[in-house]
């Protein structure tokens, strides 16, 4: 009763920030919210850009690659230096090279796996100036990204896509800071920590025992962490810390967070091209995937643990609890998990590694779909319309006219790069898993052995080649192989859908629109929706079909059982 | 359109006897043809062109190495079923070529060498062979011989027969100058004598390059071909790695697998079946829009057919059927209708106009008046462009019908004046669109037949169809605004344009251009030339001119206007065809996974079994089923690939929810079924 009650309270939520979050980004990215005027002009002064001038396609391309590159490199620079550097109470040395490569990547790339454990490795600088602020930026370039594409649909025979510095400045400024600042507050006041003041050394005299609490700049990073659809948290346990994520309230809004922005996106889209039921049908879209998942997930999580169960406990009332907090309870857990990892959040407010095998399959073949259900932060927008583009060519070709999306024809260009950003992600993962299980360096690190080992690595480059930056636990991700590869994988992941996606920007803003008719192949009705879904499942799942049943299937079917 | 005798309509009918011979879908010619030419395309420079195909070619060839190297009665079939895969996408091609070749022989026949009697400058002729004919040559052409080359006329009058070329036995008027001088290389002149210049080069008359583009020979791949060839490739890369990525997956987890399942795996997945029957598809367009005695100068001009969203329609033969009909009776200054019907009628019985029998039918239809010869002695007065009145005399008396004012002057030339309200009657009719003409005997006006353009039965529902696919239809015209608009709303067009010219008709195209829609148009005469170009689908008709022919990219060989619509439908079902059969193509896999997954790690992984939901017999059963599945569905549908699906005008919605149904939700459980019988059977033949 309690769990209907959170789900009806998220949708309501979702609902508004649909409607009104979207209509506020709508006037931010058209350049029509002003109230940081006086933050904005310098940093455009600084950046020496004229905030009038817009690009092309190649334009705003180079100018993501040059930002991506200056911040990986001054990531990787505090990261390293952090021992020299201000604001580490703990005296923590200079991260390691390898480490320090796979952390900027993945921070720069919106992913935020974490190969390492936050209060034992990074400095509160390294977590500030570096960490958080490009979970702030890479949400905004996420964001960005996906405003270039909804104008290449929308305009008609323009040469340019709108201006890389104003888009990313302007979803930093209106819309990441304000929200995530009021959302740390609600954080902070329910109990997550927000200090510069180091570790709190607390003398139990009672039992006589001494210990050292971590602390940090905590609950401001946890909002953007969960806004910017990031998932890196401060400490190692994640969400499940309750200095992070301390009540049922903040696990609510933390749903809330990441889910808010891609679910907005979706009206933003309609807006800019004209028609908000096109928006609403990649809402559907979205929301039947995810109401989907999020039923299987939670289903399977309500069921007794089958190991626990075939150890002997008979009772297990609650469903499956190992690896999860007392506070949240499954059904709470399992729907934080759904939603983590079908955005590219990857925040875990559990061991997802516990979860029972289905559990754990309703989560990696979240991310398996290409992350678009509602999907990282910008980036869940331009994927699923990269899936949007390829159904509108297989269906429009079935009604017999050359297909058109909003009016643009989808011809060999656009096929060729709808393909490459849908592709590259499946390519990528597999290959490398491929690598891993090959190479002794990567069977090296799986924590357990057989179908579960495998499902550990399996899930670790999922979740990097995906951005979503969840951890199944279990596999040692800090080695210097797993570092590498994982850096590879993340930026594959993030750029080689991204750069695509601006290309076909560039291509749609070019051409003419085809006039609506009778005749036109409709894209927001029942009939798109039920295409888009079969093209997301078909294409974009199937490639891992055989990888998962190798994984999570063969230990459900160990097991005996599917359900219960 | 000017023919020897009747009809003066356009011929009716789709011409089954025209150049296009309808052959059987398995002509046993191009039968035998097809198989031979299954094993020549195994060339791999041939298959490289299509990376689907090309990975199933190199999966076989390993395959049937590990065959040789170990062999089994598994491997071996496995490695037989995949080069039969293999052969069954060439036959579809090689089937697809066969027609069009079929097609292009009987075209050939047309181009045999022939002797031509050039004139040299001097005015002198010499006899040449007609190869060596270049352009500019002029050449005389007498009956009974063959029009050498492509050419127009530059003297003299001539009547051709072309059935060579169009199937039709009636023959044409050529002559000099205007719309009709343009003769095709190939045809006979019948009488008379004409000088010819030549317009084309030898072995580049135009259909020289028609007979190219049916035979495939030089066969471009369309925009839309292109763009699906890209995605097919796009998902057959993608598959390369899961399968390839199986391997370590495997080995991690213990369990061999033989390269031969993960061969048999990967062709299973990657879209094999429209990657078959892709160029075959875009074959079989062109061969179809040649069975309508269409030719198109390419594929992109058919491909645009399906695109095209407003289409430029003539009036005559295509919405109206070209002929004024008598459909009323109007009797004026106190006559009856009777009297009238009578008069009318002895004026037209020697009238052998249609116009003329038109109005003897009526009187005798709705007069029960039987008279059916003129009477004996009486004198028929054929119409003249001086007095615009045709009739009968009968000894003293004299029917006249003709134009209002040329029947007032001749009843006021008798001493009589016309009745009052003729005026309002002539006019009431000419701004419905009709054509009044004015009955009086002697002096005696007695009342007005009215003639209609009468419009084709069926084109109304025709054009309703078009509208709910979304497709525009404008009447071009040379009537007047009045009439045009009366004939437009009753055959249902969309849109008319009245008193076209070419420049009237080139803005109409540039207009619906400039807001983004595809046009289509008919034309046969030089200034229609820039329009037919502009046209983003152009039908020339046959009997037009060569510039006309030149500017369109298709040629329609029965010059009949309502050919347009056909070729619309012809590049939709193209277009269909592609989209249907990769929708299922895409489908088939789900099915595939569920046989040969299970199976794949049946050894290591019984618990797998679960996943075998259609309880195939064996894993080795399970494969092979899928694969010999997966080749058994090309076969089965070379048929829809070259009959194309079939498109009937309906909302996009419609044709998208039916296909979804038909091809998606279809494609996604015949694998289902045909694996699992192919399983019992091969378990009831103790294969396995």
């Amino acid at each position: 009763m309690a769990f209907t009650l959170t789900l009806l309270a998220l949708a309501a939520v979702l609902a508004l920030a649909w409607r009104y979050l979207g209509a506020y980004m709508v006037a931010i990215y058209r350049g029509q919210v002003h109230w940081l005027g006086p933050l904005e002009r310098p940093v455009y002064r600084l950046l020496g850009v004229d905030p009038k001038s817009e690009q092309s396609w190649k334009g705003y391309a180079v100018s993501l690659v040059l930002f991506s590159g200056v911040s990986l490199l001054l990531t990787y620079g505090i990261l390293r230096l952090q021992g020299q550097l201000p604001l580490n109470p703990q005296h923590l040395p200079g991260v390691p090279a390898a480490l320090s490569w796979n952390t900027a990547v993945s921070f720069l790339t919106n992913t935020n796996w974490q190969n390492y454990g936050g209060e034992t490795t990074m400095s509160y600088l390294s977590q500030m100036a570096a960490l958080t602020v490009q979970q702030f930026v890479s949400a905004a370039v996420g964001i960005a990204v996906a405003i270039a594409l909804i104008r290449g649909l929308g305009r008609r025979g323009s040469s340019t896509i709108g201006n890389f510095w104003v888009d990313t400045v302007r979803g930093t400024l209106y819309l990441l800071l304000p929200i995530a600042f009021l959302a740390g507050i609600v954080f902070v006041a329910q109990g997550a920590v927000q200090t510069l003041a180091g570790p709190a050394l607390i003398h139990d005299t009672l039992n006589g025992v001494t210990q050292l609490i971590p602390r940090g700049p905590v609950g401001f990073m946890e909002a953007i962490k969960q806004l910017g659809t990031n998932g890196g948290g401060f400490f190692n346990a994640n969400s499940a810390d309750p200095l992070e994520n301390p009540t049922q309230l903040t696990n609510f809004l933390s749903i809330a967070l990441m889910l808010c922005i891609p679910v907005a996106l979706t009206y933003v889209f309609g807006k800019m091209v004209g028609s908000t039921r096109q928006g609403l049908a990649l809402l559907a879209t979205m929301a039947v995937i995810f109401a989907s998942w999020t039923a299987f997930t939670t289903y399977a999580e309500a069921q007794p643990n089958p190991a626990v169960a075939a150890a002997g406990v008979s009772s297990q009332p609650q469903g499956n609890m190992e690896g999860k907090e007392v506070r949240f309870g499954p059904l709470n857990t399992a729907l934080f998990g759904v939603a983590s990892t079908q955005t590219s959040t990857g925040s875990a407010d559990a061991s997802y590694d516990s979860f029972t095998p289905l559990g754990g399959l309703g989560l990696l073949t979240g991310m398996m779909l290409g992350e678009v259900t509602p999907g990282g932060d910008g980036s869940g927008l331009y994927t699923l319309l990269l899936f949007a583009l390829i159904a509108v060519f297989i269906g429009g070709l079935m009604i017999g006219r050359t297909p058109e999306y909003l009016g643009k024809k989808i011809q060999a260009r656009e096929v060729k790069l709808a393909s490459l950003g849908v592709l590259v992600m499946p390519i990528t993962v597999l290959a490398l898993a491929g690598m891993a299980t090959a190479l002794p360096v990567g069977r090296a690190g799986a924590f357990n052995s057989g179908p579960h080992g495998f499902t550990e690595i399996l899930y670790a480059l999922t979740s990097q080649g995906n951005n979503n930056g969840s951890a199944f636990a279990g596999l040692n991700g800090n080695t210097t192989f797993y570092n590498v590869i994982g850096g590879i994988d993340m930026l594959l992941g993030r750029f080689g859908v991204m750069l695509p996606v601006l290309a076909l920007a560039g291509a749609l803003a070019a051409k003419q629109t085809v006039p609506v008719s009778l005749g036109t192949f409709r894209t927001d009705n029942v009939t798109f929706v039920v295409l888009l879904l079969g093209v997301i499942l078909i294409v974009g799942g199937l490639t891992f079909f055989p990888a998962i049943s190798l994984g999570p299937l063969v230990e459900q079917f160990t097991h005996g059982r599917f359900f219960g | 359109m000017t023919e020897i005798g009747l009809p003066a309509s356009p011929r009716p009918g789709p011409s089954a006897r025209g150049v296009a011979q309808h052959r059987g879908l398995f002509d046993r010619e191009i039968l035998r043809g097809a198989l031979l030419g299954s094993v020549r395309k195994l060339d791999p420079r041939l298959q490289a062109r299509n990376p689907v195909m090309f990975v199933v070619l190199i999966g076989t060839l390993i395959t049937l190495a590990e065959a040789i190297r170990q062999p089994t009665v598994f491997s071996w079939s496995i490695g037989v079923w995949l080069l039969l895969t293999v052969l069954f996408a060439n036959f579809a091609e090689a089937m697809a070529e066969g027609r069009g070749k079929a097609q292009a022989e009987t075209l050939r026949r047309t181009r045999s060498e022939t002797q031509a009697r050039r004139v040299l400058p001097d005015g002198s002729e010499e006899v040449v062979s007609s190869g060596a004919l270049g352009l500019g040559d002029t050449v005389v052409c007498e009956a009974g011989d063959v029009i050498p080359s492509d050419g127009d006329v530059v003297e003299g009058i001539a009547s051709v027969d072309e059935s060579a070329i169009t199937g039709e036995s009636a023959p044409v008027i050529r002559e000099s100058g205007g719309d009709r001088s343009a003769v095709t290389g190939g045809t006979r002149v019948l009488s008379d004598r004409i000088l010819v210049r030549i317009s084309a080069t030898p072995g580049n008359t135009f259909m020289d390059r028609m007979i190219a583009l049916v035979e495939g020979a030089d066969r471009q791949r369309t925009p839309n071909e292109i763009a699906l060839a890209i995605l097919l490739a796009a998902l057959t890369v993608v598959f390369l790695p899961v399968v390839v990525s199986l391997d370590p997956f495997a080995t991690y987890s213990h369990a061999a697998v033989s390269v031969v399942i993960l061969i048999a795996l990967l062709v299973c997945l990657i879209p094999t079946t429209i990657g078959a029957l892709l160029s075959a598809i875009g074959i079989a367009g062109m061969d179809r829009l040649v069975q309508r005695n269409v030719l198109a100068t390419s594929g992109r001009a058919v491909e645009a057919a399906g695109d095209v969203q407003t289409l430029l329609l003539d009036k005559t033969g295509t919405i109206t059927l070209g002929n004024r009909m008598a459909t009323a009776l109007v009797p004026v200054g106190g006559h009856t209708e009777r009297e009238l019907a009578a008069a009318a009628l002895l004026s037209s019985l020697a009238d052998e106009t249609p116009e003329g029998r038109s109005i003897v039918a009526l009187a005798r239809d709705r007069h029960e008046l039987a008279a059916t010869s003129a009477p004996a002695g009486s004198e028929f007065v054929p119409f003249s462009a001086s007095t615009r009145m045709s009739g009968l005399d009968v000894g003293a008396r004299r029917v006249r019908k003709g134009a209002a004012d040329a029947v007032r002057r001749w009843v006021e030339e008798h001493g009589q004046v016309v009745p009052p309200e003729l005026e309002e009657v002539v006019t009431r009719l000419a701004l419905a669109g009709s054509t009044p003409l004015v009955v009086a005997d002697g002096g005696d006006t007695l009342g007005v037949i009215e003639l209609k353009d009468v419009i084709k039965p069926g084109i109304r529902a025709r054009f309703e169809q078009l509208r709910a696919a979304g497709i525009r239809t404008v009447m071009i015209t040379g009537d007047n605004p009045l009439t045009a608009a009366t004939i437009a709303k009753e055959a249902g067009v969309d849109d008319f344009l009245a008193e076209a010219t070419p420049e009237t008709k080139m803005r109409l195209i540039r207009e619906e251009q400039a807001g983004g829609k595809l046009v289509a148009m008919t034309g046969d005469g030089t200034n229609d030339a820039p329009a037919l170009a502009q046209a983003d689908v152009g039908v020339a008709m046959n009997t037009g001119t060569n510039a006309a022919k030149e500017a369109g990219n298709m040629v329609d060989l029965d010059s009949s206007p309502t050919k347009l619509i056909d070729v619309v439908e012809v590049g939709k079902q193209l277009l269909i065809t592609r989209g249907a059969l990769t929708t299922f193509s895409i489908a088939n896999d789900v099915a595939k996974y569920f046989a040969i997954i299970p199976a794949l790690f049946a050894a290591t992984y019984p618990q797998l079994q679960a996943l075998n939901v259609m309880r195939l017999h064996s894993p080795q059963s399970a494969v092979l089923s899928a694969v010999i599945f997966n080749a058994l569905v090309i076969v089965a549908l070379i048929p829809l690939a070259l009959r194309g699906v079939r498109w009937r005008p309906s909302s996009a919605a419609v044709v998208l929810r039916r296909n979804l149904l038909i091809y998606g939700l279809g494609g996604l459980m015949t694998p289902f079924i045909g694996i699992k019988l192919i399983d019992l059977l091969l378990t009831t033949l103790h294969a396995y």
